[in-house]
C-alpha cells in the first residue's frame, strides 16, 4: 500500500468515526445513558494518552491517574478558589503538567519492565495521597466542590448535550493528533523503541527523549482529560483518581489492542459500560475486571482490535481444513 | 512522655511493621529470582493469609494454630493454582503482559475476598493477649514479640532451605541461570511453582501474625504488597540480609516519619523512599555489584 493511499484510508476512518460519534446523541434520548457517553469521551482520551505511551513506545505506566488528578484538582482550584478563567487555566495547567511529566520522565523511563511499572505506580500513589491530605488546597477525602461549567461567550456547558459535544470534540481532535502521530515519523520511532531501544538507537531515534517526550504528552493530553471531567462533574474528590483507576485505564488499553487508536476507544466504551451492565451484580464487576485482564492478555493479546478478525480468522481457516479433509 | 521515649517507641513499632515488610519482600524476592515477575499479587496473598485465618477461628470455630495451619495451606494453595493456571501457559511473555496477568490475578483475588467475606474490617484475636510489657522507656505488645520470632525462624528455614537442601540448591541454580539450571537437569517449572508456594506460604504467614494488629479486610493487600515491594527493591531483589534490612529501613523511616511529621503521609514516605532508590541505585542499597541472588 502506498503512502497516498494510507493517508486516504486514514482519514476515511477518521472521518467515519467522527460522523458515528457526532450522530450518537440523535439516537440516544438526553439522560443517564447520554451521560455515560460523556464519560466515555473522557476515558477514550485517557486510554488514548496511555496508549501511545503503552502501546506504541511499550513503556508501562501505572500512574497514569495522577495526571488526570492534577489537571482536575489544578483546574478546580484556580478556576473556583482564585477565580481564573477555565479555558487559561486548562491550558496553564496542562502546560504544568507536562512540565512535571518532563521533569520526573527523565529518571523514571529510565528504568525498564518491572521497575518501571513500580515506579510509575508509586508517583500515581504519592499524588494520590497528596488530594487525600492536602486537605486546605483540595477538601481531602470529602472532596473539592463548586468548580464553574466551561462557557464559549453565551454559551454555558451544563448539559449532557451540550458537554457531549464540547467533551468529544475535543476528544475527536485528541484522536486525529494521535493518528497522525502514530502514522509518522515519530510513531516509526516510536514503534521502534517498543520493539528493541537499541535497534533503535542504532537507527538514529533518540531513544531517552522520545521516551520522555510521549510520556510527557500523554500527561498533557491526560491533564486536559482531567480538566473537562473538573469542569462537566463540577466536583472531584480523590477516589476518582486512585491506583484502581490507574489500573482501569491500562485495563482499557489492553482490551482494545495495544497500539490502536480506535482500539482504546473500543477499550473505554467497553469498561465505562461494563460496569453499568453490571450494576446489577453490584460488586461483582471487580471479578470480571480481574478475569478479563487475565484472560485478554493470555488468549487475545492483541486486543479487541486485532482478537476478533483474528478470532472470525482461525475459525474460518479451521472451517477450511474441515472442508479439504472431508 | 518525652522526644526520647517516643523515638524509641516509634523505632520499635517501626521495627515491627518493618518485619512484615521483609517477610513480603523476600516473598517478592523469590518469585522475581526464579522466574523474572514481579508478581503484584503477593499482597493479596497476605490478605488472603489474614482472611482465612479469621474464616477458620469465626465460621469453623478451630483453635488459633490450627486455624494458622490451615490459612497458610489454602493461601499456598491460591498460589500454587495461579502460576498453574495463569503464568504457566504464559511461556515467553513480554514482562508487560506478565505484569498486567498478575495486576489481573490481584484484582481476582481482592474482589473474590471482597464478596466472599464482605467489606468490613475485622478483628483477629492477638495470639497471646494485649497486656503491654515495658522494655525501658517504651512499651512492646506481645503480639511484636511474635512478629519478630517468627520472623527471624522464617528466615533462618529458608536460609537453611537454600543453602542445605537439593531443592533450595535447585531453586538458587534457577536464579542464577534458568537455561543452565535446565541442562543439568533441574525441573525449572517444578522450582518455579515451588517459588510460588514459597512465597504464598511466606507472605500468608506475615498477613497472619500482623492482623492481630492492624485488623484485616479485602483490600489491606495493596499497600501491604507494595511495602513488601519497596522493601525488596531496598534490599536489591535479594532473600536474604538485603531485603530483611530494607523491610526494617522502611518500618522504621515510615514510624519515624508518622509519629514526628505527619501520619497521613506515612504511605508517601514508603514510596518516596521507592522513587529515589529506584532513581538513584535500582540495584538496592545493599548489593555490590554481581552478587549471589537467592
Amino acid at each position: 500500500m502506498n503512502v497516498l493511499s494510507l493517508v486516504k484510508l486514514q482519514s476515511v476512518r477518521f472521518i467515519c468515526f467522527s460522523l458515528l460519534i457526532l450522530a450518537l446523541p440523535t439516537f440516544i434520548a438526553e439522560g443517564y445513558l447520554l451521560n455515560v457517553f460523556v464519560f466515555v469521551g473522557i476515558h477514550t482520551m485517557l486510554a488514548v494518552a496511555l496508549n501511545l505511551l503503552l502501546g506504541y513506545a511499550g513503556q508501562i505506566s501505572l500512574g497514569q491517574a495522577a495526571f488526570f488528578g492534577l489537571g482536575a484538582y489544578a483546574s478546580g482550584i484556580l478556576t473556583a478558589t482564585h477565580e481564573w478563567n477555565p479555558w487559561l487555566a486548562m491550558v496553564v495547567v496542562a502546560a504544568a503538567v507536562g512540565t512535571l511529566a518532563f521533569a520526573i520522565g527523565f529518571p523514571i523511563l529510565k528504568l525498564k519492565g518491572h521497575y518501571l511499572a513500580m515506579a510509575t505506580l508509586g508517583f500515581g500513589i504519592i499524588v494520590y495521597i497528596l488530594f487525600n491530605e492536602a486537605v486546605e488546597l483540595t477538601g481531602g477525602p470529602s472532596g473539592f466542590p463548586g468548580i464553574p461549567n466551561l462557557a464559549v461567550g453565551s454559551v454555558t456547558f451544563d448539559s449532557d448535550l451540550k458537554n457531549y459535544y464540547l467533551i468529544w470534540g475535543i476528544a475527536l481532535v485528541t484522536i486525529l493528533l494521535s493518528v497522525n502521530l502514530v502514522n509518522s515519523r515519530i510513531g516509526r520511532g516510536l514503534r521502534a523503541i517498543h520493539d528493541s531501544e537499541v535497534a533503535a538507537r542504532v537507527m538514529g531515534v533518540n531513544v531517552r527523549l522520545l521516551k520522555v517526550q510521549v510520556f510527557a504528552l500523554s500527561a498533557v493530553i491526560s491533564s486536559v482529560a482531567g480538566s473537562l471531567y473538573a469542569h462537566t462533574m463540577t466536583f472531584v474528590s480523590p477516589t476518582s483518581f486512585g491506583f484502581n483507576f490507574s489500573v482501569e485505564l491500562v485495563t482499557m488499553v489492553i482490551i482494545g489492542g495495544l497500539g490502536s487508536i480506535y482500539g482504546s476507544f473500543l477499550g473505554a466504551t467497553l469498561l465505562t459500560l461494563l460496569p453499568e451492565l453490571l450494576r446489577a451484580f453490584q460488586d461483582y464487576d471487580i471479578v470480571v475486571y480481574g478475569l478479563l485482564l487475565i484472560f485478554m492478555t493470555m488468549f487475545m493479546p492483541g486486543g479487541l482490535v486485532r482478537g476478533i478478525p483474528d478470532l472470525f480468522q482461525r475459525f474460518r481457516s479451521r472451517e477450511g481444513r474441515g472442508a479439504a479433509d472431508a | 512522655m518525652n522526644l526520647g521515649q517516643q523515638i524509641a517507641q516509634y523505632l520499635l513499632s517501626g521495627l515491627s511493621t518493618g518485619a512484615i515488610y521483609s517477610l513480603i519482600g523476600v516473598g517478592f524476592a523469590i518469585i522475581h529470582n526464579a522466574t523474572g515477575i514481579i508478581n503484584f499479587a503477593q499482597g493479596e496473598l497476605v490478605m488472603l493469609g489474614g482472611m482465612f485465618t479469621l474464616f477458620f477461628l469465626t465460621a469453623l470455630n478451630l483453635p488459633l494454630l490450627v486455624a494458622i495451619i490451615l490459612a497458610i495451606g489454602a493461601t499456598t494453595l491460591v498460589g500454587v493454582v495461579f502460576e498453574r493456571l495463569a503464568i504457566r501457559p504464559m511461556k515467553n511473555a513480554s514482562p508487560i503482559s506478565l505484569v498486567i496477568i498478575t495486576i489481573g490475578g490481584s484484582i481476582l483475588i481482592r474482589g473474590i475476598a471482597m464478596i466472599v467475606w464482605g467489606k468490613d474490617t475485622h478483628a483477629i484475636p492477638t495470639f497471646s493477649g494485649n497486656e503491654p510489657i515495658h522494655l525501658g522507656e517504651a512499651t512492646i505488645l506481645p503480639q511484636h514479640l511474635w512478629i519478630f520470632a517468627v520472623t527471624i525462624v522464617v528466615m533462618i528455614c529458608s536460609k537453611l532451605y537454600f543453602n542445605y537442601t537439593i531443592s533450595g540448591k535447585a531453586m538458587r541454580a534457577c536464579a542464577y541461570n534458568r537455561r543452565a539450571a535446565g541442562l543439568v537437569g533441574i525441573d525449572v517449572r517444578r522450582m518455579v511453582l515451588f517459588s510460588f508456594a514459597i512465597s504464598s506460604a511466606m507472605g500468608s504467614l506475615a498477613g497472619i501474625i500482623i492482623a492481630p494488629l492492624t485488623m484485616t479486610s479485602y483490600d489491606v493487600g495493596i499497600m501491604l504488597g507494595l511495602k513488601g515491594f519497596c522493601a525488596a527493591i531496598i534490599g536489591g531483589m535479594s532473600s536474604g540480609l538485603g531485603t530483611i534490612l530494607g523491610g526494617i529501613l522502611l518500618g522504621i523511616l515510615e514510624s519515624l516519619g508518622a509519629g514526628l511529621f505527619s501520619s497521613g503521609y506515612k504511605d508517601a514516605i514508603a514510596f518516596i523512599i521507592l522513587l529515589l532508590i529506584l532513581f538513584v541505585r535500582p540495584q538496592g542499597l545493599f548489593r555490590k555489584g554481581e552478587t549471589e541472588r537467592v
